[in-house]
């Protein structure tokens, strides 16, 4: 079959047009897709900081089925008996325990922000060189700063 | 599919340090990705030597004095030599853009140029952009009317061409769908930043009259859907264009249309 090359000799008649040799000279010679090797990405692409805040609301996101299934056990444990709240209750404030709490409540804060940020980019707005970077600074800065607020409030009324 | 690994074919190994060119003062080195379809190995990163007194300040004009002066068998794709035609797209210092608006001093060191990311490479920097371009075909970018043709050309008023600005000025380069972490993982089904941005150029032009076909045509899990404004597209526009924005829009206009 002929092949044009998409140069604009489609005028002339196919009698006049030598470059279709041409094309399916280098198709002969080019490999296909499955045997071409694919060009590095994550290993040399630089971070920006919106793209660190998307996967860090990933992962903060597939925290919290984590975290939320470790408060389902909680109030399961005190609703089974006694004993079985004591025991996970001991884990729970634990340094250890503390620790996952800790985790899990920035997870859930810095989730929530970045849901907030989200809602912002649906109505159009935010999508600037500053906003956007003002919006990934605030929202790192926010929960940050909630979950300090939420475990010094915690100790304070303890 | 997210694969954070290159294929075993696709990792890159050490290669060749090329000797510098004698006399010079003012060296930049540059480490490019090399690709050789016609051997068995896997690709390579060569080490090169420019001397900046001997040559212009753009990188481009550094990749040219290369391979007229080193290597000849170094291949990538350029034309205009003024941003215009986006041939020359390729990531460079960890960012798409294009070699030939992107300057020498602008990089901090050695100076790392790879292909566009996550492409199948036909040759050194040249990646395939087939199905980049199918994308783009495949949202129609032209005029589609159902009203009679006007005597005269479509008219539209200042303020409905107004709207075209930040979209029309798109050069289809490749280095926001390519920069795209969505589009390294599903960009067999999810159209990408460029042609997204295409077709909502096409979806608030006053004269188009097709804009629900267009729509129906997004209303997709993953055409238009696969965007999680993760927004490099919008940091590596070497047109400073924003297709996050746009996609943006589209969203919104899905919504519009449904309330």
């Amino acid at each position: 079959m002929l092949q044009h090359c998409g140069l604009g000799h489609n005028g002339l008649g196919s009698e006049h047009c030598f470059c279709f040799l041409k094309v399916e000279l280098i198709m002969a010679h080019s490999k296909p897709n499955a045997e071409r090797p694919l060009s590095p990405h994550l290993q040399i692409y630089r971070p920006a900081l919106t793209m660190v805040m998307s996967i860090l609301h990933r992962i903060t996101g597939a925290v919290l089925y984590f975290g939320t299934a470790l408060l389902a056990v909680w109030l399961i444990s005190a609703a089974i008996s006694a004993q079985a709240f004591a025991l996970v209750h001991g884990f729970m404030i634990s340094w250890f325990g503390q620790l996952i709490l800790l985790g899990y409540s920035w997870a859930l804060l810095h989730h929530m922000f970045g849901g907030i940020r989200h809602f912002i980019w649906d109505t159009g707005r935010g999508f600037e060189v500053k906003e956007r970077h003002f919006f990934a600074v605030l929202t790192i800065l926010f929960s940050l700063l909630t979950t300090l607020a939420v475990w010094l409030a915690v100790y304070w009324v303890r | 599919m997210v694969q954070l690994n290159l294929p075993k074919n696709s990792r890159v190994t050490k290669g060749k340090v090329w000797p510098k060119p004698q006399g010079a003062t003012h060296l930049q080195e540059f480490q490019i990705y090399r690709y050789d379809p016609d051997g068995e190995s896997n690709p390579r990163t060569d080490t090169y030597y420019v001397d900046r007194d001997d040559c212009g300040p753009m990188i481009l004009d550094a990749l040219l004095w290369i391979k007229n002066k080193i290597d000849p068998t170094l291949t990538f794709r350029r034309s205009c030599r003024e941003g215009i035609c986006g041939s020359c797209a390729m990531n460079i210092d960890g960012l798409n853009t294009l070699a030939c608006t992107k300057g020498m001093d602008d990089v901090q060191g050695v100076i790392k140029i790879y292909p566009l990311p996550h492409m199948p490479v036909i040759k050194d920097l040249v990646p395939d952009l087939t199905r980049f371009y199918a994308q783009h075909a495949s949202i129609e970018p032209w005029l589609h009317t159902t009203s009679p043709q006007p005597g005269t050309e479509w008219r539209q008023s200042h303020e409905d061409r107004e709207k075209l600005d930040g979209l029309y000025e798109c050069i289809l380069c490749a280095c926001c769908s390519t920069s795209c972490p969505s589009y390294w993982w599903n960009g067999d089904r999810y159209l990408g930043p460029a042609a997204l941005l295409q077709a909502y150029r096409w979806l608030i032009d006053s004269r188009d009259e097709a804009t629900g076909e267009r729509l129906d045509n997004l209303e997709d899990p993953f055409r238009l859907y696969r965007c999680h404004t993760i927004m490099n597209c919008a940091n590596t526009c070497p047109k400073g264009l924003n297709p996050a924005k746009a996609i943006a829009e589209i969203k919104k206009m899905m919504v519009a249309r449904q309330v």
